[in-house]
């Protein structure tokens, strides 16, 4: 049995581990609503808002959202938003009045985001609405809606109190705690672990895949927490990427602008850290920053723990440091001054796939280069750092010369491939520019296109 | 009057709290069986064996549909019968439907359409423009060539010549809701068929032949799509076709929609093309002559590649006036999606080449690009002297041109001069990032270039309540041309639009539908509803007596004021008819395609854009800082709407030239066949400042309320974006840029990298 609000009205069902709310809203409760764009995460015509124990209402995909990731929380769908009595959302009123439909078939999911935002008062629409596609606008008039409803108060009818869904029993397995999800993992060493399921769920939207046993790890809150010590920074496994992109803009203000470009706010919601690492994908994101942070990994499987530089966790293409059984715990990220430059190359400049992301931390100090940790994803089987280009840094002067040579050992690093998201020959090039770029960032140059302004 | 003011999207309100119903979302009856396709997984070649066993085994499955199992025509092609609903042994691209699962759910159909055991005799695909030139395989028995003037002389006698190439990709629609159709078997054999569908009566016509019915036992019915942008003018019919059939032979209800990545790998999208072009031009750069040969990526079926074409010839002279001209197009047959109609339908393709040579020209003379353009702007009006009339390459006199107003008009509001030293002061300071700036025009030819779709009807009810019920033939797709419509009745009835209904288009309603394309929907259903209006007023007016006004609400006569309720309940109980249909036909066209010459267009619409930009000339990342537009609506029927169409037309525009790219492997796959690796434009991606103003003017030619049609042309806008990433790389370095589309982030640091060494 599965227990949640949605639109206000608890709802007892049953259901399968991997039937998605996209589908139990559209064919099982009429609500036609919310659409089906992509099915896969990356148009937001399916957003719906969802708020969890923590209170915040989020944004968030229902085409890859697995009904049991829903378990006490509560749904909102664009049915939802609107008043009891028919009342519409100030976001709904003013795209109306401002034209912010035209076909009309990504609205929902854009009144959805928007009203998630305007909840959270959150005023950085591009970056709110980054993972809303719409064909037909142009997207100005969405902007000027959503800039128009700013001020308007909240409707009361927003609110979930979702008090009465705590401590109800569910058919599946939801590990409450880390100790929990080792003894599942290590009864199930061939399961499967959902965190967010942005991943996972393409397995099952369009590879089909049918998955055994699964278990959902939403309820894991100590695998959630973020905690500072002098030290180094633990982050949880379960930290979702929005967590971690709050709790990075102080330390590493240039890994969260990263971040901030990971995905969408629907996926970054849902996205946690330790599916990012453990998925092994040579295009993750995360993996660059953390290696040059020069992070640490830490596994558990049943009772026994390791812990392990997280470069070394991926060790080619597809293959992990992982045994049955064993899953990612935390990373711990050391305490250091910040150098960290990240650098994110896509088609697209938000809610894009990586072609390169250059992650660069390197201290100098009276002009010489002191330490240095270079990592990349895009530019072999795994993230992997530039080890020949850290030795053509290491206690050379910080000049465009020292530049010039360590760019040439960028060939001996990485043989990329070609995609269709860039050329060899591009990776390559791109990974060179990065550098050139860091020297140019620290002696003055203007670098970046999105700090421009007309 | 309701019209030439603006008023929201009649569904509005609908589409902000999820209740505008689209086909996917319409009830359906008990027992409704889904379908899905399975594909070919090659791109060349024959079926050698296939096994559908499991296909038939699969959990849900209620039929399994070969080209064997359909009962009559096995064709869903537009033009030329040449395209298989199932292939029949013959594989033509990667991804071709070979075979139906019908099924009782979405998910069991896709999942079955997996298991289908198929060998191939596999052959060497025909991939590219390259390929298909040097194997001669193409569409038409050779090139089409329209010319004007003397070209071999005009290059020869030149004082200046270049020639160059460019490659020019296709892009996806990307419409949000994906193609999706629901046939209703009736009685009798008939059917009706809900689909997201620009043409309903293509459907009509297709589903009837693959039923071996008449066309009066299909009736297809349309109330709106999530968008099509041209991918929905003929890419529809293979799902219809499918359900129709699949219905017929089980006796229930049948539907389907593609999966997004199912509808990017089997549909087709905008051409992709090769221009190349020789030119020979003054020192003031005026063109003296200008030979392009055209080259168009048409994929494995005909389709609509013919006319498709022909218009990218027609508007491979944009807004310039060409003395000496010859435009050679090769219409290629390849190994790959069908490709189709897309906003500016040929169009774009046609206008970007000419816009390159005038970059390229520019350059060369080491002029501001926009000297270069303006002086080959076609004259306007009131400096057309005497007898002879400034003519297209096609022979169509040009007489209505408004561009050095408009220019002259947008280099103030955007303060064009002064950005544009300010672009070469700031690039002077940054050697890393680089600005650059362009104002680039557009002249659309309004009309279909088949003459014969230049009409339209209309069928409008008056209820004796005073309420107006109306279809028409066209299609609402998003462009809100059911909202301009009302506003043209309720002028016609002097009413308010919120007393006029729109239903669902209906081939029962209205026959013999054009598409809704070629951005003709409301001149042409405008006019056949105004005309269906006027005869009901004429009606009530003959009814009533003497000189009848309608405005206000009010039904005013020499001798009494009725409110229109009043008035149409006087008219209902002395039994004068309150329905009617109304027609129309586009006036003065005629075209012979072959020869390339006539009028093709009833008038041409007509705007600018103003682009800037910066680059990173280490990756080649850019972005669009601002865009200045300046569009010709004529006297426009909902200026806010025309605004909406103008900016979302303008970022398709540029999204195709920038961020959307196509990519096929060397077996003929398409690699971005979703929207995680095609990337069309998101929020932050729109211009940072984004001014937007409609000419005011009124279309000379004798339109729907002397409006122009807005549909298409504004995507040409784009173009500027294109052009002043040109112009920031140009600033690297002393040769042409010789930039390709799209320019991703790629081919930006490739043209940096080529200029600079």
């Amino acid at each position: 049995m599965l227990t949640f609000l949605l639109n206000g009205e608890i709802v007892q069902t049953r259901v399968s581990g991997t039937e998605t709310l996209l589908d139990f809203l559209r064919e099982r409760m009429g609500l036609t609503g919310t659409k089906e764009g992509c099915n896969e995460g990356d148009c937001g015509a399916c957003s719906v808002i969802v708020t969890g124990p923590e209170g915040t209402a989020e944004a968030m995909n229902a085409c890859i959202l697995f009904m049991p990731q829903l378990q006490g929380r509560a749904v909102r769908t664009v049915e939802g938003i609107a008043g009891p009595d028919g009342t519409l959302h100030p976001v709904q009123e003013a795209m109306v009045t401002h034209h912010g439909s035209q076909c009309g078939f990504c609205t929902p999911g854009f009144i959805a985001s928007m009203a998630a935002a305007h909840t959270n008062g959150a005023t950085d629409h591009e970056d709110q609405l980054a993972g809303n596609l719409c064909r037909c606008t142009g997207y100005a008039p969405i902007i000027r809606a959503a800039e128009a409803a700013e001020s308007a108060p909240v409707p009361a009818w927003m609110t979930d109190d979702i008090s009465m869904l705590a401590d109800l029993p569910s058919d599946f397995a939801m590990p409450d705690s880390s100790d929990a999800l080792a003894a599942w993992y290590a009864d199930h060493p061939d399961g499967t672990l959902i965190g967010g399921a942005t991943d996972v769920g393409l397995w099952v939207t369009k590879q089909l895949r049918e998955l055994e046993d699964v278990a959902f790890l939403s309820g894991c809150t100590d695998l959630k927490q973020i905690e500072v010590s002098e030290a180094e920074i633990r982050i949880g496994a379960a930290c979702t990427i929005s967590q971690v992109l709050d709790a990075m803009r102080t330390p590493h203000p240039s890994f969260a602008e990263m971040l901030r470009r990971y995905g969408s706010v629907q996926v970054r919601n849902a996205a946690t850290i330790g599916g990012n690492i453990a998925n092994g994908s040579p295009i993750g994101d995360s993996p660059p920053a953390l290696i040059s942070l020069g992070a640490a990994l830490h596994l558990r499987q049943g009772d026994t723990r390791r812990q392990m530089p997280i470069e070394d966790f991926f060790i080619e293409y597809g293959k992990q440091d992982r045994k049955p059984g064993e899953f990612v715990e935390a990373m711990t990220i050391p305490r250091q001054p910040d150098t960290l430059r990240c650098y994110k190359l896509s088609k697209r400049f938000d809610q894009d796939i990586s072609a390169v992301c250059g992650c660069f931390n390197v201290v100098v100090a009276d002009g010489k280069v002191t330490s240095v940790r270079i990592a990349f994803g895009g530019m072999a089987g795994t993230p992997k750092r530039a080890t020949h280009v850290e030795d053509a840094l290491t206690s050379q002067s910080w000049t465009q010369e020292t530049i010039d040579r360590a760019v040439q050992e960028f060939a001996k690093d990485y043989t990329p491939m070609s995609d269709m998201r860039a050329s060899a020959e591009y990776r390559l090039k791109s990974a060179e520019a990065m550098l050139h770029r860091l020297y140019a960032e620290s002696i003055g140059t203007a670098t970046n296109v999105l700090e421009v302004q007309p | 009057m309701s019209v030439h003011t603006s008023r929201p999207h009649d569904s509005g309100t609908l589409h902000v709290t999820g209740a505008a119903r689209y086909t996917d979302d319409i009830l359906t009856p008990a027992n409704t069986l889904h379908l899905a396709f399975g594909l070919s997984a090659i791109a060349k070649g024959r079926i050698d064996k296939i096994d559908l066993g499991a296909v038939e085994g699969a959990e849900g499955v209620a039929a399994v549909l070969t080209a064997r199992d359909l009962p009559f025509e096995n064709d869903v092609s537009p033009s030329i019968h040449d395209e298989p609903l199932l292939s029949t042994g013959a594989i033509h691209y990667l991804g071709q439907p070979i075979f139906i699962v019908v099924a009782t759910s979405h998910l069991a159909a896709r999942k079955a359409a997996r298991l289908g055991e198929i060998t191939y005799k596999e052959e060497t695909p025909i991939l590219t423009i390259d390929e298909a030139m040097a194997a001669d395989s193409r569409f038409e028995d050779g090139p089409r060539i329209y010319a004007k003037g003397d070209i071999e002389a005009a290059l020869n006698d030149a004082p200046h010549r270049l020639s160059g190439s460019m490659e020019i990709g296709g892009q996806e629609h990307f419409y949000l809701e994906g193609h999706a159709a629901l046939a209703l078997p009736q009685d009798g054999g008939e059917m009706v068929v809900h689909a997201s569908t620009q043409h309903p009566t293509e459907i009509q016509h297709k589903v009837a032949d693959a039923l071996g019915t008449p066309m009066n036992a299909v009736r297809v019915e349309v109330r709106r799509m999530g968008g099509g942008f041209g991918g929905k003018e003929s890419q529809g019919n293979a799902l219809c076709v499918a359900c129709a059939v699949a219905a017929k032979l089980t006796g229930w209800p049948c539907k389907m929609r593609y999966d997004r990545d199912d509808d990017m790998i089997i549909t087709g999208k905008r051409h992709d093309f090769r221009i190349d072009y020789d030119v020979g031009f003054d020192e003031t750069g005026k063109l003296v002559g200008v030979d392009f040969i055209q080259y168009a990526k048409c994929g494995w079926a005909q389709d609509l590649s013919l006319p498709v074409a022909d218009r990218a010839m027609l508007h491979s002279d944009n807004a310039y006036l060409l003395d000496h001209a010859r435009i050679t197009s090769h219409r290629l047959k390849t190994n790959t999606q069908s490709n189709t109609a897309f906003r500016g339908f040929g169009g774009p393709q046609g206008v970007l080449g000419i816009e390159r040579v005038m970059d390229h020209v520019a350059h060369h003379l080491g002029l501001d690009p926009l000297k270069v353009r303006r002086v080959n702007f076609y004259p306007s009006a009131a400096r057309i002297s005497g007898n002879t009339k400034p003519t297209t390459p096609y022979g169509m006199e040009v007489t209505d041109s408004i561009l050095t107003e408009m220019a002259d008009a947008l280099e103030t509001s955007s303060d064009y001069h002064a950005r544009r030293a300010a672009v070469t002061e700031w690039n002077a300071q940054n050697p890393i990032l680089k600005k650059g700036i362009a104002l680039t025009p557009v002249k659309f030819g309004i009309s279909f270039t088949l003459t014969h779709l230049n009409q339209a009807g209309a069928l409008v009810h008056v209820y004796q309540d005073g309420s107006i019920h109306l279809n028409h033939g066209g299609t609402e797709m998003g462009q809100g041309l059911f909202t301009k419509v009302a506003q043209v009745a309720a002028s016609v009835f002097g009413v308010s639009p919120d007393t006029v209904q729109i239903t669902a288009t209906d081939t029962g309603k209205v026959p013999n539908t054009s598409a809704t394309a070629a951005s003709s929907g409301t001149d042409l259903n405008g006019m056949a509803v105004k005309a269906a209006c006027e005869t009901i007023c004429d009606r009530i007016a003959a009814h009533l007596g003497g000189e009848v006004t309608f405005a206000n609400g009010k039904v005013i006569t020499p001798t009494r004021e009725l409110t229109f309720v009043e008035a149409v309940k006087d008219a209902y109980e002395n039994r004068i008819s309150l329905s009617a249909t109304g027609f129309y036909a586009t006036p003065d066209v005629a075209w012979d395609r072959i020869k390339g010459q006539g009028r093709p267009f009833f008038y041409f619409a007509y705007g600018m854009a103003v682009t800037e930009v910066v680059i990173d000339t280490l990756t080649g990342e850019n972005r669009i800082l601002r865009a200045d537009i300046l569009h010709d609506c004529g006297a426009s029927l909902n200026p806010d709407l025309d605004i909406g169409q103008i900016e979302g037309g303008y970022v398709q525009g540029a999204g195709w030239l920038t961020t959307e790219e196509l990519v096929w492997d060397s077996k003929g796959a398409l690699k971005t066949h979703a929207p995680a690796t095609y990337k069309i434009p998101c929020a932050s991606d729109r211009p940072d400042i984004f001014n937007v103003s409609l000419w005011d003017g009124e279309n000379p030619a004798q339109t729907i309320y002397r409006s122009k049609a807005v549909g298409e042309p504004p995507l040409m806008l784009g173009i500027s974006a294109l052009m002043a990433l040109s112009d920031a790389i140009a600033s690297c370095g002393y040769t042409y840029p010789a930039l390709d589309a799209p320019a991703t982030a790629e081919r930006v640091l490739a043209a940096v990298t080529k200029i600079k060494t």
